[in-house]
């Protein structure tokens, strides 16, 4: 499968599990969205050498994935997919910063690497939260709910017609390189030349399929504005989900649980 | 005929490069005709049916539908009277979900909120599709799509249906319950299509389309019938018809 | 050059928000005002295009590595700059949703980074006065490098100050930035390349897709203005940072700051004490020093050395914020003279 065909097949698995049923499914996309943004802002606004006050941030995604009914496997892999970045960024972490800040008995660790760990795991949380987020609710969802939120109107409806013309698009490009490849047997990768060939015409189609749909459009009545029929609605069980992480949120921010939990611990056993 | 509900006087029209794609175009179409439009890529088609809905406009010669002169001041008017169904379903479902798509012309008219529902499902559930009405368009088969596409058009309610290629990508099921579905139908018909089979179940009349001009113009069953005409425009009879040339 | 949310920090990534969303809404208001209907769908279209474009990755001639296109060059060639960076960032947004590929805290960064060099200063000050309507391929060619060059190389200082400014990342100043340029700039190469080659094919097949694209008259900011506020936005920049520098035990050689490095420092000091009494009033994050806050974390780490988070942060970020107004304000004064090709004329 080329990387277009596997990229494609990515987003309608994404597509496939917003269209769920759980209870969670059918919460405003509102609710989830703010949660979630709620969650990331939080996890975020720690400084660079917290570990353990991050850990019960974990509940979160766990229990999106979980009460969502998400394929954890699926979702923990398109993060590991994208970790490239922040890891080529952290990783000279312990390289620079070798001042020990923590002793565990014999062993002294270094600023680097806790901050090394704290970059992995604000990584693994946010990244998590957003795509279980977006399984969950689905594109169409969190462009409706933006624009309840005053997010300007060609915008939101851009990125409507853009998630609606993605696979068609991508079926396009899919097809090209695919026939490129066949085609191409000394060469495998392909070069500048021929992307540019293939982007080219595919960009031409691109523009006249926008003509048509243009055309389709003023059929019905297009006159320049697009309006959508709204049917969403905040009720009890939003302002709940929204009230009760956000406490939730707040709470593991201003007290370090884990560490509470440890002192409970070593005292016990004393 | 009385009023003819679309009529053509000597239409043509040129390209803006100079190719002259339609000449000398004239016929006239009775309320709750059905007309098979005909012909080898490249004839015309495609640029008649345009001129139906206002995407094109004369180059001289005129049109009109329901007494209305098709010419840019009329097209709010001409536009709610003809509904198109576009060649590629793609390109006529871009709303994010099947019920938006359908809601999008009544929308656009100015239809009030507690009218919607209804006119949406009714439309979706005269074309088989209620239950997709939660479906974004690019999660629905080649003939979900077409039905929903029709049911876009209908929801408006238009008096004339327009319909370029509509077989074309149908799998034999998808195929025969479009043909019972266009049996249902009230409306003046005119379908460009390449299935001679199709257009003979479900047009009475035929236009056969060749180099911009209209070569015949008749019963579907006669034009249908005569081989040499259709070898002409380079058509072929349909399939239903044995060798005599009678079904 | 996606940034994610693990890197930056809520002040940086809520400030760059604030600076994206704005954009956003201009770019809204003169798409809207520019009232060409056909845009809707093709930008639409066009960034679905982008997007699937990316999907495609091709190698690199010499050097073996794969790379794809970036796409704000072209998106404005064919939309102008306003609709292209709509659709840029719609296609970040996309981008950020369905692949992670991004962050959403981290989206305004990208979007300022990936977008806003390219749409509004690498495109309107280099591509189009350089290529304009020009039909030579040579022109074009050189054009497209350029602005692909310029905008790619702001891009990635951009990334460097906003990481550096939130303090997650130890990547010192002078390494990052040597890290960074360098690897942009083949991108920016590439990224050129590509853009001029696609321009060329459409103008040679269907040549009134660019005529009816580039109507508009994009920001006309003179040359001189930019180029000098620029200048005073990187020099206060580079200023505030050569704070860090200074706390750095290795220490940076760079002559050249130390010495202009002190005279910024003067007028940085005023505008970041300003800053900083702005931010605590408006306090657009609550506890914006979440240092301060007391965590039990497992040790709370020394504050960085010698200089107070708060205001340097503040200057880099009023640094950005004095391009935009800057720009903005160019703007203002360019619309009296230039007459407007678009069908609504503002009073």
């Amino acid at each position: 499968m080329n990387s277009v065909a596997a990229k494609s097949f990515d987003l309608g698995t994404m597509d496939a599990l917003a269209a769920g049923n759980t209870p969670l499914h059918r919460l405003d996309a509102r609710a989830k969205l703010l949660a979630t943004i709620l969650f990331i802002v939080t996890v975020v606004s720690f400084e660079k050498y917290s570990v353990s006050a991050l850990m019960p941030f974990v509940l979160y995604p766990v229990f999106l994935i979980a009460a969502g009914d998400l394929p954890a496997g699926y979702i923990l892999k398109k993060a590991l997919w994208v970790s490239p970045f922040a890891l080529s960024v952290g990783i000279f972490n312990p390289l620079l910063d070798r001042r020990i800040i923590l002793n565990l008995g014999e062993f002294g660790i270094s600023g680097g690497w806790l901050s090394l760990t704290s970059i992995l795991i604000r990584f693994a949380l946010t990244v998590s939260a957003a795509l279980a987020l977006v399984a969950l609710t689905g594109v169409n969802a969190i462009c409706e709910a933006l624009m309840k939120w005053g997010v300007p109107r060609p915008f939101a409806v851009q990125l409507l017609f853009l998630n609606r013309f993605l696979s068609v698009l991508a079926g396009e490009a899919g097809r090209m390189t695919r026939a490129r490849a066949l085609r191409g047997f000394r060469k495998r990768k392909m070069g500048i030349g021929t992307f540019v060939q293939i982007a080219g015409h595919l960009l031409l189609r691109a523009v006249d399929r926008a003509e048509r749909v243009y055309r389709a459009m003023l059929c019905r009545g297009f006159d320049g504005r697009i309006r959508l029929a709204g049917d969403s609605h905040i009720g009890g069980r939003e302002v709940f989900f929204v009230t009760a992480w956000g406490a939730l949120f707040a709470l593991f921010r201003l007290t370090n649980l884990p560490v509470e939990l440890g002192y409970l611990l070593t005292r016990i056993i004393e | 005929m009385n009023r003819p509900i679309i009529e053509a006087k000597e239409l043509c029209y040129t390209y803006p490069d100079g190719t002259a794609a339609l000449k000398d175009i004239s016929f006239r179409i009775a309320q709750g005709g059905s007309v098979a439009l005909v012909g080898e890529n490249g004839a015309g088609k495609s640029s008649l049916l345009q001129h139906f809905t206002g995407c094109l406009l004369p180059s001289a010669g005129t049109l009109s539908i329901k007494g209305t002169m098709v010419e840019g001041k009329n097209l709010k008017a001409v536009r709610r009277a003809v509904g198109m169904l576009f060649q590629n379903p793609d390109d006529q479902l871009f709303m994010p979900t099947v019920f938006d798509d359908v809601a999008f012309g009544l929308l656009n008219t100015g239809t009030p909120e507690n009218e919607l529902e209804t006119r949406v499902m009714e439309a979706l559930g005269t074309v088989g599709a209620a239950h997709l009405r939660a479906r974004p368009p690019y999660r629905l088969s080649q003939g979900e799509k077409r039905a929903v596409a029709i049911a876009g058009v209908l929801a408006m309610g238009p008096d004339i249906l327009v319909m370029d290629e509509p077989t074309s990508g149908l799998d034999p099921g998808s195929r025969r319950r479009l043909i019972r579905l266009l049996k249902t139908f009230g409306h003046t018909k005119v379908i460009a299509t390449h299935d001679m089979d199709f257009a003979l179940e479900t047009c009475e009349r035929a236009m056969v389309i060749h180099r911009g001009r209209i070569s015949a113009d008749g019963p579907a069953r006669v034009i249908f019938s005569d081989k040499a005409l259709l070898e002409r425009a380079s058509l072929e009879p349909p399939r239903g018809y044995g060798p005599t040339g009678c079904p | 050059m996606h940034m994610a949310d693990a890197l930056i920090s809520p002040a940086v990534g809520g400030a760059m928000w604030a600076v994206s969303g704005g954009l956003i809404a201009y770019s809204a208001k003169k798409v809207r005002e520019e009232a060409d209907d056909r845009k809707v769908p093709l930008m639409g279209v066009l960034g679905a295009f982008i997007f699937a474009a990316q999907m495609i990755n091709f190698s690199i001639p010499a050097t073996g590595s794969s790379g794809h296109l970036g796409g704000g060059m072209i998106l404005s060639i064919l939309l102008g700059p306003y609709a292209g960076f709509l659709t840029l960032a719609s296609v970040l947004t996309i981008q950020a949703l369905f692949f992670a590929d991004g962050g959403l805290l981290a989206l305004g960064c990208n979007m300022l980074n990936m977008g806003f060099f390219t749409c509004f200063i690498a495109y309107p000050l280099i591509h189009r006065r350089i290529a304009g309507n020009s039909t030579d391929g040579k022109r074009i060619m050189t054009a497209a490098l350029l602005a692909g060059v310029a905008g790619l190389q702001l891009g990635a200082f951009a990334v460097v100050i906003e990481t550096l400014a939130s303090g997650i990342s130890e990547l010192p100043f002078r390494t990052f930035v040597l890290l960074m340029q360098p690897i942009h700039l083949a991108i920016g190469l590439v990224e050129g390349t590509v853009t001029a080659g696609i321009a060329t094919l459409v103008m040679n097949a269907r040549p009134e897709i660019l005529a009816t694209a580039g109507q508009e008259a994009p920001a006309g900011v003179s040359v001189k203005k930019t180029l000098l506020t620029f200048g005073a936005a990187a020099a206060l920049a580079a200023g505030a940072l050569s704070w860090f520098a200074s706390a750095d035990p290795d220490g940076l050689e760079w002559s050249m700051l130390k010495t202009s490095g002190k005279e910024e420092l003067e007028s940085g000091g005023r505008l970041h004490g300003l800053l900083d009494s702005v931010q605590k009033r408006t306090a657009f994050l609550p506890d914006y020093n979440f240092r301060k806050a007391e965590t039990a974390g497992p040790g709370a780490g020394q504050a960085w050395p010698a200089v107070d988070k708060g205001t340097s942060a503040a200057g880099l970020i009023g640094g950005l914020l004095t391009l935009l107004l800057a720009w903005i304000a160019g703007l203002a004064l360019r619309r009296r003279g230039v007459k407007s090709l678009s069908r609504y004329n503002r009073p």
